[in-house]
């Protein structure tokens, strides 16, 4: 009993929720706005994957306030609900949520979160979580929001038999421009659950009167003037049911209800005349919807009724015609979904490119399995199934790519491996030896730089002499080992000469000291950026060296394991694709047999109807002839 | 509350209108109401069944995309250690500015020269980016140092003309994975028409 009025006003809340973007401002992670690229297009899987590795990162980070995904965190895991949903993983939806709910985050956020989980909760049927995770939003709650809340606090109520606490809720909405047409037409509902019949036509009169140019507010308008026009009716309140009635857009998903029922007000007024204005618009669309079939029999029942036997005849008998030939369609249908055709259409991926794809394969020529694909499409278990089939058939096609993209992989390694090994050992050896020869000479460099750092406190002008000044000491050094202590007169001149001399040199070393240090100094800093460039130079090559292995070592288990994942996953997709499809095939069968058996029916009135027409124009004539 | 359901069911208010016009039309078509109520209470239990049968296969199903997606995520992690170090690891990224109502037809992308990407957007991509998704256009290679970028963006802008603008950059590979961010405008929005952004 609740289901239907879930899908009810799971529908506005659905469609009000669709045209609020993910995030707002400017998007800081890039990844992040890959994953929403995907979801804007609806590939769920791609988004969901892309955002799942983001947020993994982030949460195994150190310092996560650096990274860019910082920036949109709480947007980050509410959308990770918004996309498990769409793709259909209810299960799973909302575990994102609950971490932001349950962490320490500020009040406008966990309110956020908690509105989210709320509406998870609700799209899920469980009422009551959701009920108590709106309980948990206190304090302030953030403005962009606000409505949204309330919308579904209103739905919840509806949804568990609470449809006065629903109305007070609602009431307050309808000056709300995003919800304007939802609010009204659910509180229309509200107050007709709650029995206030009265006041629920008038507010869905309202609501069937608001402006509107979205096709979401559009398509609400029409179905509060369907549900108006269907309660006025059965009120018998004919004229204004009709009123209603007119105001549903003509080319509009509700249209073809709508012309129907509009008819069958006029019909009930007696007014068969007016009837058949609706009705000749209906009879001359898409022979498969329901409406459609209804009205060939209903307009020849007006004819007949204003005493146009002859016309009603012939309507009879287009009737019959056409529920022949649907009887045919719908066999055919069977008999080809029977014999699996119909899943197989449903699969190609170049149907499903365009939006329209069902309505598209309801045209292939030769494919009478599509032929009720939009009447099938209209029943939610149907959709349900379909929906699934796509996705299993979808990860189906995924698994089988991953498989030749490990072989792939297979295939990179092992060339790598052949064209590494027989270099490396080369390379490692020219690099050993390149390695002792630059670590000697960085060893000798960070000796001058220490003595150079020596001697700015205790200054020695030896340690700076060059080596020209360095020779010609040891040489004045020899010289005066050589001449000893002898003393004769050309020994002590001698040695007075190799005193002048090391005087000299020590002269030199002292006064050019400053200038030495200064330029010691300099040189180092420039063998700096020599060291520099070599250093880079070397941790270039030996993060080369690394990846050179990386790029082929260590992928084996985990290659190995992701194959052993892919084919275990492969034989449960094949076994589920089997049974989903199965059960796909049923449900399309059970309610083309059940349209089948409805047809027949048709078929039979259309039948008696000819038979009915033609006596009853016969005695018209025979009895104009009589006077 | 009957009343309702009779409401928002679609189906039952088809068969009411259908029962109506039937009884309006002959006797006959009392009978047939009747074997109308039989069929919809065999289709409800048909209907159960099915359901029940739903929603177990829709648990598995649901098991088996969480499996597919922990897979996926496991083998772009190693796609990426595999084939995209970070070492030499690039990725260029295309967004649109902030509102633009350009028209984007095609991006071609060099890098030193070499023609790495040419794609060419479809409407349900042109509208994700519109909404403010990125799109990664080119994951490759290159070495450390410095690379010329080439951006040439075809497209139509919001009064129709055509749009054409290509744009040299100069972007520095380090160490860690490069990112390359081009946010494209119209050159009628008053925002750069190709705007390099690096991470």
């Amino acid at each position: 009993m609740r289901a239907p009025h879930r899908w009810l006003i799971g529908l506005g809340l659905a469609l009000g929720v669709a045209t609020r973007p993910v995030t707002g401002g400017d998007l800081r992670d890039l990844y992040f706005g890959e994953a929403l690229y995907h979801a804007y297009q609806g590939q769920y899987f791609d988004a969901l994957q892309r955002l799942d590795t983001e947020l993994a990162q982030y949460h195994r980070l150190d310092e996560p306030k650096l990274d860019t995904l910082h920036y949109h965190i709480n947007d980050a895991e509410f959308s990770v609900g918004d996309f498990e949903l769409n793709y259909r993983m209810h299960l799973r939806a909302g575990r994102a949520i609950k971490a932001v709910l349950e962490g320490a985050v500020d009040e406008a956020v966990r309110n956020e979160a908690a509105f989210r989980l709320a509406r998870i909760h609700f799209q899920k049927g469980q009422l009551d979580d959701a009920l108590h995770a709106l309980g948990r939003i206190e304090g302030t709650v953030p403005a962009q929001i606000k409505s949204d809340v309330e919308f579904l606090r209103a739905n919840i109520y509806m949804a568990t038999g609470r449809p006065s606490e629903a109305v007070k809720v609602l009431e307050p909405l309808r000056s709300d421009q995003s919800l304007a047409g939802f609010a009204a037409y659910n509180l229309g509902i509200a107050l007709l659950q709650d029995g206030r019949q009265h006041e629920a036509i008038e507010q869905l009169d309202k609501a069937g009167q608001l402006p509107a140019s979205d096709p979401a507010g559009l398509a609400i308008r029409d179905k509060s003037n369907l549900v108006l026009g269907t309660l006025l009716f059965e009120s018998a309140n004919f004229e204004r049911a009709k009123q209603s009635l007119d105001r549903v857009r003509l080319e509009g998903p509700f249209s073809n209800q709508a012309l129907l029922r509009a008819g069958s007000a006029e019909a009930s007024a007696d007014h068969y005349d007016r009837a058949l204005v609706p009705w000749n618009i209906l009879v001359e669309r898409e022979p498969t919807d329901v409406a459609v079939q209804e009205a060939m029999l209903a307009v020849p029942h007006a004819y007949a009724s204003l005493n146009l036997h002859g016309r009603a005849a012939l309507m009879y008998g287009r009737a019959l015609d056409l529920f022949s030939n649907q009887l045919e369609k719908v066999d055919a249908s069977i008999d080809s979904i029977k014999e699996g055709r119909f899943l197989k259409a449903l699969v190609r991926e170049e149907s499903r490119e365009d939006q329209n794809w069902v309505i598209g394969l309801r045209s292939l020529p030769g494919a009478p399995e599509t032929y009720y694909l939009m009447e099938l499409m209209a029943s939610h278990d149907f959709q349900t199934a379909l929906h699934n089939y796509l996705d299993v058939e979808d990860v189906r096609s995924k698994l089988m790519a991953w498989q030749t993209g490990l072989a792939a992989f297979d295939d990179i390694i092992r060339l790598r491996r052949q064209n590494y090994e027989p270099l490396l050992p080369g390379v490692d050896a020219q690099f050993r030896e390149l390695d002792a020869r630059m670590r000697l000479r960085l060893e000798q460099r960070k000796h001058l730089s220490e003595r150079l750092q020596v001697i700015l406190t205790a200054p020695r002008p030896d340690y700076l002499a060059t080596a020209d000044e360095r020779i010609a000491g040891e040489r004045v050094a020899l010289i005066e080992k050589q001449l000893g202590d002898a003393d004769s007169p050309e020994s002590l001149a001698l040695r007075q000469r190799a005193a002048r001399l090391r005087g000299a040199l020590t002269w030199r070393q002292e006064t050019e000291y400053p200038e030495r240090l200064t330029a010691a100094y300099q040189h180092l800093a420039e063998s700096k950026t020599q060291v520099d460039a070599l250093t880079r130079q070397y941790d270039a090559f030996v993060r080369t060296r690394q990846a050179a292995t990386h790029s082929y070592a260590g992928y084996d288990v985990q290659i190995a394991r992701l194959r052993e994942r892919v084919g275990d996953a492969l034989q449960r997709v094949d076994i589920l694709i089997a049974r989903q499809g199965q059960m796909i095939e049923t449900v399309a069968i059970n309610q083309l047999e059940a349209r089948r058996e409805r047809l027949a029916a048709q078929q039979t009135e259309a039948r008696f109807g000819v038979a009915d027409s033609f006596d009853r124009a016969a005695r018209a004539q025979s009895g104009a002839e009589g006077r | 509350m009957a009343r309702r359901n009779r409401i928002m069911n679609t189906r039952a208010a088809r068969t009411f209108v259908i029962a109506l016009l039937l009884c309006l039309g002959s006797v006959h078509g009392w009978a047939q109401q009747n074997d109308q109520k039989k069929n919809d209470q065999k289709q409800n239990d048909q209907k159960q069944n099915d359901q029940q049968q739903m929603r177990g296969l829709d648990e598995q199903i649901q098991e088996i995309k969480s499996d597919a997606l922990s897979i996926a995520a496991e083998l772009s992690q190693l796609e990426e250690k595999l084939l995209y170090p970070s070492g030499t690891q690039v990725a260029v990224f295309i967004a649109l500015a902030k509102g633009d109502q350009m028209r984007l037809d095609a991006v071609r992308l060099q890098i030193d020269g070499q023609l790495v990407a040419h794609y060419i957007y479809s409407f349900k991509e042109l509208e994700a980016l519109r909404k403010g998704g990125v799109q990664r256009i080119y994951v490759g290679n290159v070495a450390t140092g410095d690379h010329q970028l080439e951006v040439l963006v075809d497209g139509k802008l919001k009064g129709g003309a055509d749009f054409s603008r290509t744009k040299q950059f100069t972007f520095r590979k380090e160490v860690k994975p490069k990112l390359v961010e081009l946010t494209l405008a119209g050159s009628d929005s008053g925002n750069t028409p190709i705007a390099l952004g690096e991470r």
